[in-house]
Order: structure tokens, then C-alpha cells, then sequence
């Protein structure tokens, strides 16, 4: 088994009294950790540690001054994106998020070189050099974004699931943002309408417990953030994000019940970020014995580690794959610092589609 | 003392509407809430109530009269201590049609703009069939043209679809296309707005409209940071192809939180298209472009100019190119640069000065973002003069560019200095006379040519 997560992190266990409230409407079912083969594991696993790999070089090229402006790592919520995506159907579903995206865009299997190159300002960047960390896009994935505005991506993602809707093509959106966000007051205009209109999206809250440097407590009357939709009618699911089977179990609910047609749907990651906000972030507003104790207790790599041992995966299986991983990211590395920059006529391009 | 009923204003713009039916007759007695007749304006059928009792004496507009000026006495009722029978005398009320209404009771600028020779416009073949529409119809017809078109777009706002529209634009549109592409949103503009641009983002081409561009401040954020940025941020990889439009700029007696030109904010964001036309052909050409378009448009109209007629082409696809201004009158002594409802008065203004022996050039921007600069620039080269006037504020406003761009660009043209005329730098006044006194018109207009070509 894994090991225990560590208190904080685990959601709690809903009231009677909200049960007995909620007795008169329909729920999803109360998801169960996903059942996964070996080799849906090892994937998990493997994509996992690909996110934290590449977040750690990351954090390094920052520090040599290659990455400039504002870089918001993923290290520690892995197991919330690779637990969600792979649940989706690739082509049919779309994904949008905030500016913590680079693990979202790994997740859905975009080339490291090229979100890496972006981070650089590489014209080989996704966004040719132009976005930056928090404004990536790949539309061929159906990947729309990496947002820099707190909770835009909430409004936007429900837009996605109307264009779902009104094209009756069977896709769901899949709409992340942070605790932070959920203070937005157009969260709360976006989950009005969506219910509204049985829009087909699962709205994540990726409750990393911090908004910069605000703890949920201190920034939320209702710091139960899976109850945030209750008023609008939609159910809300707390889940444990630092485990990627509990994640997926939820994703299939979330997706069943969204795909049914019953309208959105809206999940509570508990979930923790190791590193500061931004680069700049030297997170004062806690303890480093704080952090270390989930990164002991409950670090989502970690944990998978420990599912695959129970099916019999040693370490030296492990070890191959990390080997791999690391050659991955040492190569986008490599590609982003020594792509060229943008030519400078690409100041001027891109501002407009049509010439007028 | 009879009382005198009069022609009511049903909406902050109305200035005459048709007496559609008495409800009463002459010797009813009729108390206060009683429905006495129905009022049709260009938007809509209202009840007339009554707010006294007494006895109608008289009616001094017939039912089915068109055109009746806001203030005429339609009825007289004689109060309760009054004698039933003492009809007042008809003769006194015979001039029943006469617009009565003081002038301070037309709060509208613009009401009598004077037709001025209008230049066709370039885009329209000359020997075109035309017919006259309101410009309300014909943003309606340009919606429905470009829906009937194509299946990806779709109409979204507060009060589009079964209420047919606040100012019902888009009258008529829920009826053909049906809820699944006129919807109506609830009263959350931000939300909507993050919505519509989504969808672009997704594939859809969306219509929005915001009951006033003034509730659009609640929605800039996705109007400029999600919609007018995403191109760029991408590396031309996500498009967004939106309209989201409505009326800007002053109404009448709204005072100052429903009375702002928005233009120079919007025209001021790369990656936006800002269109304000004046006239119905105009709105309607361009609308059709704008949704087309492949990139965000900002289109704004003028509630003041929804009810006016004009002509516009009668059949075929009437699509005009986005980013052409469009020269209104020409002229040789000096330039006045306008758009949306400036246009009208820019054009009376040229009437006036036309009797004193100047003659004025009048270009109609039409397309704010990208600014059609070389039409501007020819037209100074040829006049050597030139003013702009504008419906909104003065500081950093749409003339502030023009002028900047005739110093950069025109400045051996010039044999005077570049004006504006606009309305004053002040929050917009709720009273009529203060409104009147902020508000440009055609006279400043003259005015400043005046001071510059003597």
C-alpha cells in the first residue's frame, strides 16, 4: 500500500447533514481508487516523474538566468493532471488552465522540446518565443491554455464546453484552476451558467493550499472548496490529489457523469505544491518542516512507486526509466538554450490573422 | 381645468411614435391605472395608463396618426370637480399634430440632422437597387444574413432572444434560428463574455451583445487579455474570431454611468478590430465583416441612430472592407474627421458652412482599429486643413491620434493647427440643459472650422 497521506492533505469525509441535504437531488457515485494494469502505472509513473524532472530543470535554467519573468512550477501536483488526463479522449475532449500549465501540456504528451524552447523564448518555442511559461497553447491537442489572468481560464473553459455542446461532438472540457481562483467572481458566473445550460465540463480545483502566499484559510469563508458549486447545483467531489488512483477514480466519475449529459461537475484536488509560488516566491508564509512532511508522506512519485512495487516492479525497472527521463530533459534543455531567438520581425507578426 | 394628456416618451430616445389605438372614447370616465391607448414606437407596442380620473372630453389625435412628436396633447379629461359636459372646445385643441413639445424636451442633439449630400460610398456599385431600413434592422438583417450562412454562428447576451432584444436589434432572430443560437445569458457580463470568447477559441463564431457598452467594463478583461491577446501570445496558433457588440457613446438623459464613447479605450489594444459606423448600409456591411472576420472585433453602435432610416443595398451580399474610411462630402477648404454619430453632425455642420461659402470634406472613420490613415492624409494634402470631431471626451481620445498622426505624418500639409471638437472632459449631467451644454453639435463643429479657415 501507499503510504498514509499526510493529514492536511486528505479530504475529509462529508458530513451527514450535507448527505441528508443533497438526499434529494442525484450524485455521482462516490468514485473509488482506479484499477490500474502495470503498464498504466508505469505510464502514470513514468509521466509523472517526466513533470517532475522537467519542472526541477526548469527551476535550475531560471536560476541561470535562461528563463526570465514569472515561472510557476508544478512540482508536487503531479498526480492531479496525469490522473485526470488520462482519463480523457484525446482529439474529443479539451483541456484549458492557468499559468501553472507546463505540467498540463506534459501531461497531454506535447514535446518537452518545444514548451522548453518557449520557456527560453526560443523560436522554437510552442508559442514561437511570444507566450512565455504561462501562455502556451497546442490546438491540436485540444490544449487551450495556459492563462496568465487568475480564473479567465474558468470562463473560457466553459466556452469550450459550449462549443462542445452547440457542435454536439461528445467532447468534455476539463477546466483547472487554483484556490486562489476560486475566490473569482466569474467562477461563480461561469458555474451559474453552466449548470444553467448543462454545459459538459468538470471544473478542478487544484487546492495546492496556498494562493501565493494566502493559505486557504485565511482567503476562504468555505474552505471545503468541492462545496463552492453546491449553490449552482453542482456536485462537488474532495478528493486526494497527491494520489493518481484516487485522481483517475474521480476522473471516471466526473466523466461519466458529465458525458451523460447531467451537466458539470466539479472536483476538489487536495493537493501541494513543494516550491513557491513563482521563481521569486521564498515562501516564508510556512514551515520547511511543513513541506518536508508531505514530500515524506504523501509524494504522489512516491506513492506510485509504491503501487508498483506491490505488482512486483523493482527499483531497477525504475531505475532504466528514470535513466531515460532524465535524457529527455537534459535534451530539452539542450534544444531550448540553443534554438535562436525569434527573428526580430516577429515583433510584428501574429498581431492580427487578416491584413486590412 | 382640463387636463391635458400628451404623446409619452416610452424610452429615453423616443421622439415620436404612431397612436396606435384609442382604448376609450370621448364621455368615458376613466380612472387612475386604466389602459387608454396603445403607443407603438420603432421598437415596440406600449400602454398608455391613465394617472388622473375623470371624464375624456376630448380627443385630439385620432387613432392611427404615424409621426406624433413626443408632448403633444393627445386628449383632454376633465377633473373630478368638473362638469362632464363641459367639452373644452374642440377648436382650442384643432392643431393636434403640431409638435408642441418645448425644446427642452428634446434632449436629442441630432434629431433634425439636415440631409447633406452624401457621397456614395465606394464599396457600393453606383445604379445599386437601394431601400430604406433602420439601422436597428439592418444589424438585425446582417446577423441573420451571416447565421443563415453559416452554422457556427451564434447570438449571445441579456435579453437577445425571447425579449428580442433590449433594443431589439435582434428582433425577430430567436423566432428563425431558434435557442440553441440566440441565447439569453443572465445578467453576468464577465462570465458571458469569458464564454463567448471560449467558444471562438474552440471554433464557434460568436455574436455578443452587451446591453450597453458601458456594462462592458465588467468584461474587458476577456475583451483584451483573452480575446485581442491570444493570437499573438500563441505565435498565430489560437485564433479568435468574436464580435462582441452594442450601443456606445451618449444616449439621452442616462446620465453619466450609461453615457461613454469606449472607441479610443478599445482602439488603443493591438490585436483588436474596432468598428463604429454611422449609417445603416455601413452597419450592416460591416457587421457582416466583422463576423467573418478572423479576429476579435469590437463593434460599436449608437442607441441615438438605432431608429434612423437610411438606404441600404436591396439585395446581394453587402460585405464592406474592414479598415476603409469613407469619404461622406467632399470638399476643398477644410477636413472634418469623424465617425459613428459625429458623422451626422459633422455633415450638418458642412451644410452650414457650405451657405457661408466654405466647403467641408467629411470622412467617416467607419473602422477605428486599423485607422484607415491614408484617406485622412490625402484628404489634408488636399485641404490643408483639418478638425476632428468626436462624440466622447477629449483626452486621449480618438482625435488625439489624428491629430498626432497629421504632425507625424502631414505636418508640411498643414496651414493650420489640427482641431477637435467634442463633448466636454466632465462625467456625463443627468439635466437636459447640462447634458445639451457637454454634448457636441453641429454648431461647435462650424464653430472651430470657422476659427480656423478665417
Amino acid at each position: 500500500m501507499a503510504k498514509t497521506p499526510a493529514k492536511k492533505i486528505a479530504p475529509k469525509k462529508a458530513s451527514v447533514s450535507e448527505d441528508a441535504a443533497r438526499a434529494n437531488r442525484e450524485r455521482p457515485m462516490e468514485p473509488v481508487p482506479y484499477k490500474a494494469s502495470k503498464e498504466e502505472l508505469l505510464e502514470f509513473y513514468r509521466q509523472m516523474l517526466l513533470i517532475r524532472r522537467f519542472e526541477e530543470k526548469a527551476g535550475q535554467l531560471y536560476g541561470l538566468g535562461l528563463i526570465g519573468g514569472f515561472c510557476h512550477l508544478y512540482i508536487g501536483q503531479e498526480a492531479v493532471a496525469i490522473g485526470l488526463q488520462s482519463a480523457l479522449t484525446p482529439g474529443k475532449d479539451s483541456v484549458i488552465t492557468g499559468y501553472r500549465d507546463h505540467g498540463h501540456m506534459l501531461a497531454y504528451g506535447i514535446d518537452p522540446n518545444v514548451i522548453m524552447a518557449e520557456l527560453t523564448g526560443r523560436a522554437a518555442g510552442i508559442s514561437k518565443g511570444k507566450g512565455g511559461s504561462m501562455h502556451m497553447f497546442s490546438t491540436s491537442h485540444k490544449f487551450y491554455g495556459g492563462h496568465g489572468i487568475v480564473g479567465a481560464q474558468v470562463s473560457l473553459g466553459a466556452g469550450l464546453a459550449f462549443g462542445h455542446k452547440y457542435a454536439n461532438d461528445g467532447g468534455v472540457c476539463l477546466a483547472y484552476f487554483g484556490d486562489g481562483a476560486s475566490n473569482q467572481g466569474q467562477v461563480y458566473e461561469s458555474f451559474n451558467m453552466a449548470e444553467l445550460w448543462k454545459l459538459p465540463i468538470i471544473f478542478v480545483i487544484e487546492n495546492n493550499q496556498y494562493a501565493m502566499g494566502t493559505s486557504v484559510n485565511r482567503a476562504s469563508s468555505e474552505d471545503q472548496l468541492y462545496r463552492r458549486g453546491e449553490s449552482f447545483r453542482i456536485p462537488g467531489i474532495q478528493v486526494d490529489g497527491m494520489d493518481v488512483l484516487a485522481v483517475r477514480g474521480a476522473a471516471e466519475v466526473a466523466l461519466d457523469w458529465v458525458r451523460s449529459g447531467k451537466g458539470p461537475v466539479l472536483l476538489e484536488m487536495k493537493t501541494y505544491r513543494y516550491r513557491g509560488h513563482s521563481m521569486s516566491d521564498p515562501a516564508k508564509y510556512r514551515s520547511r518542516d511543513e513541506v518536508q512532511s508531505v514530500r515524506d508522506n504523501s509524494d504522489p512519485i512516491e506513492g506510485c512507486k509504491a503501487y508498483l512495487a506491490e505488482m512486483g516492479v523493482g527499483e531497477d525497472q525504475l531505475k532504466i526509466l528514470e535513466k531515460e527521463i532524465r535524457t529527455i530533459v537534459n535534451n530539452s534543455a539542450d534544444f531550448a538554450e540553443t534554438s535562436p531567438e525569434p527573428d526580430l520581425s516577429e515583433v510584428y507578426t501574429d498581431v492580427l490573422v487578416e491584413q486590412y | 381645468m382640463a387636463i391635458e394628456l400628451k404623446m409619452p416618451a416610452l424610452s429615453p430616445t423616443m421622439e415620436e411614435g404612431t397612436l396606435a389605438k384609442w382604448l376609450v372614447k370621448e364621455g368615458d370616465s376613466v380612472k387612475s391605472g386604466d389602459i387608454l391607448a396603445e403607443i407603438e414606437t420603432d421598437k415596440a407596442t406600449m400602454e398608455f395608463e391613465a394617472v388622473d380620473e375623470g371624464v375624456i372630453t376630448s380627443i385630439t389625435v385620432p387613432e392611427g396618426t404615424d409621426g406624433v412628436k413626443v408632448g403633444t396633447v393627445i386628449a383632454l379629461i376633465a377633473g373630478e370637480d368638473e362638469e362632464a359636459t363641459t367639452k373644452a372646445a374642440p377648436k382650442a385643441v384643432e392643431a393636434k399634430a403640431t409638435p408642441t413639445a418645448p425644446e427642452n424636451e428634446q434632449p436629442t442633439p441630432t434629431a433634425t440632422a439636415a440631409p447633406a449630400p452624401v457621397k456614395s460610398d465606394p464599396a457600393t456599385a453606383a445604379g445599386t437597387a437601394m431601400t430604406s431600413v433602420t439601422l436597428r434592422e439592418a444589424l438585425r438583417d446582417a446577423m441573420a444574413e451571416e447565421m443563415r450562412r453559416d452554422d457556427r454562428v451564434f447570438v449571445m447576451g441579456e435579453e437577445v432572444a425571447e425579449y428580442q432584444g433590449a433594443y431589439k436589434v435582434t428582433q425577430g432572430l430567436l423566432d428563425e434560428f431558434g435557442a440553441r443560437r440566440v441565447i439569453d445569458t443572465p445578467i453576468t457580463e464577465y462570465g458571458f463574455a469569458g464564454i463567448g470568447t471560449g467558444a471562438a477559441m474552440g471554433g464557434l463564431r460568436p455574436v455578443i451583445e452587451f446591453m450597453t457598452f458601458n456594462f462592458a467594463m465588467q468584461a474587458i478583461d476577456h475583451i483584451i487579455n483573452s480575446a485581442a491577446k491570444t493570437n499573438y501570445m500563441s505565435g498565430g496558433q489560437m485564433r479568435c474570431p468574436i464580435v462582441f457588440r452594442g450601443p456606445n457613446g451618449a444616449a439621452a438623459r442616462v446620465g453619466a454611468q450609461h453615457s461613454q464613447n469606449y472607441a479610443p479605450w478599445y482602439a488603443s489594444v493591438p490585436g483588436l478590430i474596432v468598428i463604429s459606423p454611422y449609417d445603416a448600409a455601413d452597419a450592416k456591411g460591416l457587421l457582416k465583416a466583422a463576423i467573418r472576420c478572423e479576429d476579435p472585433v469590437v463593434f460599436l453602435e449608437n442607441e441615438l441612430l438605432y431608429g434612423r432610416t437610411f438606404e441600404v443595398p436591396a439585395e446581394g451580399d453587402h460585405v464592406l472592407p474592414i479598415g476603409r474610411a469613407r469619404i461622406m462630402r467632399e470638399g476643398t477648404d477644410v477636413t472634418i474627421v469623424s465617425y459613428s454619430i459625429g458623422v451626422g453632425l459633422a455633415l450638418e455642420a458642412a451644410e452650414k458652412l457650405a451657405g457661408e461659402g466654405i466647403s467641408a470634406e467629411v470622412i467617416d472613420l467607419r473602422t477605428i482599429r486599423p485607422l484607415d490613415k491614408a484617406t485622412v492624409l490625402t484628404s489634408l494634402a488636399k485641404t490643408n486643413r483639418l478638425i476632428v470631431a468626436e462624440e466622447g471626451w477629449p483626452t486621449c481620445s480618438v482625435g488625439s491620434e489624428i491629430i498626432a498622426i497629421c504632425m507625424e505624418e502631414g505636418f508640411d500639409d498643414l496651414d493650420a493647427p489640427v482641431m477637435r471638437v467634442t463633448n466636454e472632459d466632465v462625467p456625463m449631467p443627468y439635466a437636459a440643459n447640462l447634458e445639451k451644454a457637454t454634448l457636441i453639435n453641429a454648431d461647435k463643429i462650424a464653430d472651430c472650422v470657422r476659427k480656423i479657415v478665417r
